[in-house]
């Protein structure tokens, strides 16, 4: 401990530097200043009716406000210059109770800064410490407690009750277990599959080939989400399923993920990010690169939708589509590897 | 004090309160200590005011909306009085947000006062952070009460998002989307804990009803408990005070509680909460109504969390894109992990084992009352220059796709510069600080030695011209000389007396060469001896001015030197 600076008992030292002791003023205050308040009686007056007009404005704010709850409709908006169109309720009401509120602080601190005693006042400071002996003592006592226990000596009784207590916190993580059910297949399959029509969304209008011109991009769904979404009332089809679809010329695909997954150049990958999941949004057909707003992760749909940059570290996955009998776009199959975000078992 | 006689209605009701609860809880005694504590007074102190006042208001305001909202994901069709919207399929949780904000008066301004309060909440808290730090309040015996401090900052945040996912609109939605990816990413049971978080698959149903318990009874529960032990605390041990003329280690100097301290900090509660109601009535905040609601295949570009989660995206977006693949094993989603967990996980570690670190460097285990002017310790300054700048990047990054847009640069060239500036810049504030700091001290003790420049001239018998100093306020010259010296350690030995072999030497060896590098520079006071030939040296000086007939300023003392 010789390599530490510490001082047992007396935590409170002289830190000022050495050779400042002698010779400064460190230690006496500044003379109080009286204020004008102080001394004269007009400008104290004066002070006291400042502070009294602030309190009165406040009540007067006070009754505003309940005055302009009452009176404005809450679907009432004005134009203001420079904030546009806003609720007249908000902004009256608002305004109102603010000023009240303000005016009372304000008037608070005037009292405080004008008419209260300005001089400033000295305490000590006690060490936090208590003296050896005491520590000592308690010292002891702890020891004491702790051999009349016998937790040091009874060993079996001490290896015991840190057995049992080490498992009594197990049942709150079993009891998390049904929080949610365990997962199974679910992030690795949707509601594509072999023979689905595309869809847009979310006028649900069936897609043919045709509708695709070279370089237009289609947000698009299974047929199927729209009746699974009326039976199950959540979104988390809808979390996994989207796709664009987009046409390119021959010349321009460098490569694809499959052989046959395209159809005449028009191509599908999921509108999920592999990243952590945001639907990708931005596409700039010059490049046929797709950004994600999120990260900016970007991919390049030319080239098996790989990434080009940012965090991402997975290309989209691809949908294989066809046409069926009737020339609609169908999906081929389920995606072949998981959509989204990575997960551990993904592997 | 008071006799009964002529006794008003006043007195009287303060003698029987005084009376009837001393005679039951023994207060009087209580009363008596602290009625006329000692508080010091700087205006860097009401950082940490603003923080607890912003959360009381957000304990009002959160309680008032807790009256209209419904943590439901149930899907229904709005049918309220925002037209745009009129007929869309949305969440409760989001046509309730709709509904206190068109249809419930006074419903609007509670939301913006609650939100306008959560942005200044978190900023005050960390403010008043770095005002702790950079003045080394954290120093022994406060060292605990910083820890609680990053628990508070910790939670705020946590608070703050939770709050801001409630309303289930697109920006919301998205950022929970984020998490959930986040969730997912932590390894081996991150599938499992995803599930068990949102009842299943994202989004699922439940998750909305437990984020609203997590963000209306847990997390403000567990930040009233932190924040009553940290105010005991501060009160317990007294505040700091900075360095003054009457201002010692051993003294508080300050305004008693009652009544001045109490005013002041009374009416300035009411002052912040009027501004933040002023400000909740002339600036719109998070229109939720111009999102619409979160739909997982919609997004929007451009758009920004709330101001304390910056940096987090800019961190997750500027992590190049490693991932581990065992084909058939597992994913082990680097990319992920290391901007959102482990990075904010270490930095807030280390924020949280800042006094003992400098305590282990330094070896100083005194009590510290008087803070320190941050020129007068570079390198902890340094240290937090460099890791506010740290910060800083991660902040601007998260906005990246703006700045590409505003310089119409591309994205990935502003990506890569920032890349470079995080490892790069914070090193470079670090020296400049520390530069900074130490020619700061040069100064104050050039000050201190010849006094301050008066700017007028005089003529010496030579012919030749110099300026007037004059000696520096009694009041200056008490902050410039209250400096901690931190003596060096001393150099460990490897064996001790009795031939034993020192335990972790290498510990020690490197605390001492820490130590070394911590106080080397600093530029030493004058001693005693300086002082005085140059306090004669300016009186000197300066009564040849007199005689010269140069007037002097107001707060000169009398050249009349006895020494
Ligand atoms: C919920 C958030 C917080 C609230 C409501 C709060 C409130 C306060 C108040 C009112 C004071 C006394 C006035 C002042 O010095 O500003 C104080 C002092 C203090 N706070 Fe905080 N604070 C919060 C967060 C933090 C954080 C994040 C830290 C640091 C990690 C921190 C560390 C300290 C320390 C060490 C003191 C003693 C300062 C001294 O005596 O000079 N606090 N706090
Ligand atoms: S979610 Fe797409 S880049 Fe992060």
């Amino acid at each position: 401990m010789s390599n530490e600076l510490e001082h047992e008992g007396s935590s409170i030292l002289p830190v000022q530097q050495t050779s400042t002791e002698v010779n400064t003023p460190v230690s006496v205050l500044p003379p109080h200043v009286l204020r004008r308040a102080d001394i004269d009686p007009i400008a104290a007056t004066r002070a006291e009716r400042q502070v009294s007009i602030m309190f009165l404005l406040s009540a007067l704010f006070t009754l505003l406000a309940i005055v302009s709850f009452i009176a404005i409709p809450v679907d009432q908006y004005v134009r203001v210059p420079g904030a546009g169109v806003t609720q007249a309720s908000n902004l009256a009401v608002g305004f109102t109770l603010g000023m009240a509120i303000l005016l009372i602080g304000l008037g608070a601190i005037h009292w405080a800064k004008k008419l209260m005693p300005d001089e400033e006042v000295t305490d000590s400071r006690h060490s936090f410490s208590s003296s050896k002996e005491i520590r000592q003592s308690v010292m002891e006592e702890i020891r004491l407690g702790g051999q009349e226990s016998g937790f040091a000596t009874r060993k079996i009784v001490r290896r015991s009750l840190l057995t049992a207590l080490a498992l009594l916190p197990l049942p709150a993580v079993v009891l998390a277990l049904d929080f949610g059910p365990t997962p199974k297949n679910e992030l690795r399959s949707t509601l594509w599959g072999k023979g689905v029509r595309l869809v847009t969304d979310p006028t649900g209008r069936l897609l043919r080939p045709e509708d695709f011109q070279v370089g237009s991009l289609v947000s698009a769904h299974p047929e199927n989400l729209h009746d699974w979404e009326e039976e199950n009332h959540n979104l988390n089809a809808r979390a996994k399923t989207p796709i664009l679809v987009v046409r390119m010329s021959p010349e321009e695909l460098r490569s694809t993920q499959g052989e046959g997954w395209d159809y005449q150049g028009i191509v599908a990958f999921s509108k999920v990010c592999t990243h952590v999941g945001c639907p990708i949004a931005l596409y700039e057909h010059r490049t046929h690169h797709l950004l994600c707003p999120c990260h900016q992760s970007t991919f390049d749909l030319a080239d098996s939708a790989n990434v080009v940059f940012g965090p991402a570290a997975r290309r989209l996955p691809q949908l294989p589509i066809s046409v069926d009998s009737e020339g609609y776009l169908i999906a081929q199959s389920d995606f072949q590897e998981p959509v989204g975000p990575s997960f551990w078992e993904r592997g | 004090m008071s006799n009964s006689v002529n006794q008003g209605p006043i007195d009287k009701s303060i003698d029987g309160t005084v009376k009837y609860l001393d005679d039951r809880f023994s207060t009087a005694g209580f009363i008596k200590r602290n009625m006329r504590k000692v508080f010091p007074d700087h205006w860097s102190f009401m950082l940490g005011e603003i923080a607890l006042y912003s959360f009381i208001i957000l304990l009002l305001s959160g309680t008032y909306l807790t009256f209209f909202y419904k943590p439901s994901m149930l899907e229904i069709v709005y049918d309220g009085s925002y037209l745009p919207l009129k007929g869309i399929k949305m969440s409760e949780a989001y046509a309730s947000t709709l509904e206190i904000s068109f249809d419930v008066r006074g419903g609007l301004l509670m939301r913006q006062i609650h939100h306008w309060a959560a942005l200044l909440f978190v900023a005050s808290v960390s403010i008043h952070l770095l005002r702790v730090f950079f003045t080394g309040a954290f120093r022994k015996p406060r060292e605990i009460n910083w820890l609680i401090g990053t628990g508070l900052l910790t939670l705020a945040i946590f608070e703050g998002f939770s709050g801001y996912s409630l309303p289930d609109d697109l920006l919301s939605g998205t950022g929970l989307r984020i998490a959930s990816g986040i969730v997912l990413a932590i390894p081996v049971v991150g599938t499992y804990a995803s599930y068990l978080v949102f009842g299943g698959e994202f989004p699922g149903l439940d998750f909305m009803s437990r984020l609203y318990t997590i963000h209306v009874l847990l997390i403000p529960g567990i930040l009233l408990g932190l924040i009553t032990a940290h105010l005991m605390m501060v009160w317990y041990q007294k505040h700091t005070q900075y360095p003054g003329p009457g201002r010692t280690n051993n003294n508080v100097v300050g305004y008693p509680l009652l009544p001045v301290y109490m005013a002041k900090a009374g009416g300035f509660f009411f002052i912040v909460f009027g501004i933040l109601v002023l400000v909740s009535a002339l600036v719109t905040i998070n229109p939720i109504w111009a999102y619409g609601p979160y739909i997982p295949d919609q997004v929007t570009a451009g758009s920004q969390p709330d101001w304390y989660i910056g940096w987090l995206d800019g961190s997750t977006r500027l992590m190049p894109n490693w991932e581990i693949t065992i084909p058939g094993l597992f994913t082990l989603s680097l990319n992920v992990l290391i901007p959102t967990l482990i990075l904010p996980g270490l930095m807030f570690t280390i924020l949280g084992l800042y006094p003992w670190i400098e305590q282990w460097i330094t070896g100083d285990k005194r009590a510290h009352h008087l803070l320190e002017r941050p020129r007068n310790n570079p390198n902890r300054t340094g240290l937090g220059v460099m890791a506010l700048t740290f910060y800083a990047i991660l902040w601007i990054s998260g906005g990246n796709d703006i700045i590409a847009q505003m310089l119409n640069l591309s994205i990935n060239a502003i990506t890569i510069t920032m890349r470079a500036m995080l490892i790069i810049a914070p090193p470079i504030a670090f020296v400049i600080t520390k530069r900074i700091c130490l020619s700061l001290q040069h100064k104050d003790k050039e000050l201190l030695l010849h006094g301050e420049p008066t700017g007028r001239l005089l003529r010496l018998p030579s012919g030749e011209f110099i300026e007037i100093h004059e000696p520096v306020s009694d009041a200056k010259r008490a902050v410039l000389l209250s400096r901690t010296e931190l003596p060096m350690l001393p150099v460990p030995a490897s064996h001790d007396a009795n031939g034993v072999k020192t335990p972790n030497l290498w510990a020690k060896k490197l605390q001492r060469r820490l130590s070394h590098w911590w106080s080397v520079d600093q530029v030493p006071l004058p001693t005693v001896a300086e002082l005085e030939s140059a306090t004669e040296h300016t009186l000197h000086e300066l009564s040849e001015a007199q005689e010269q007939g140069v007037e002097l300023t107001k707060d000169t003392p009398a050249p009349t030197s006895n020494h």
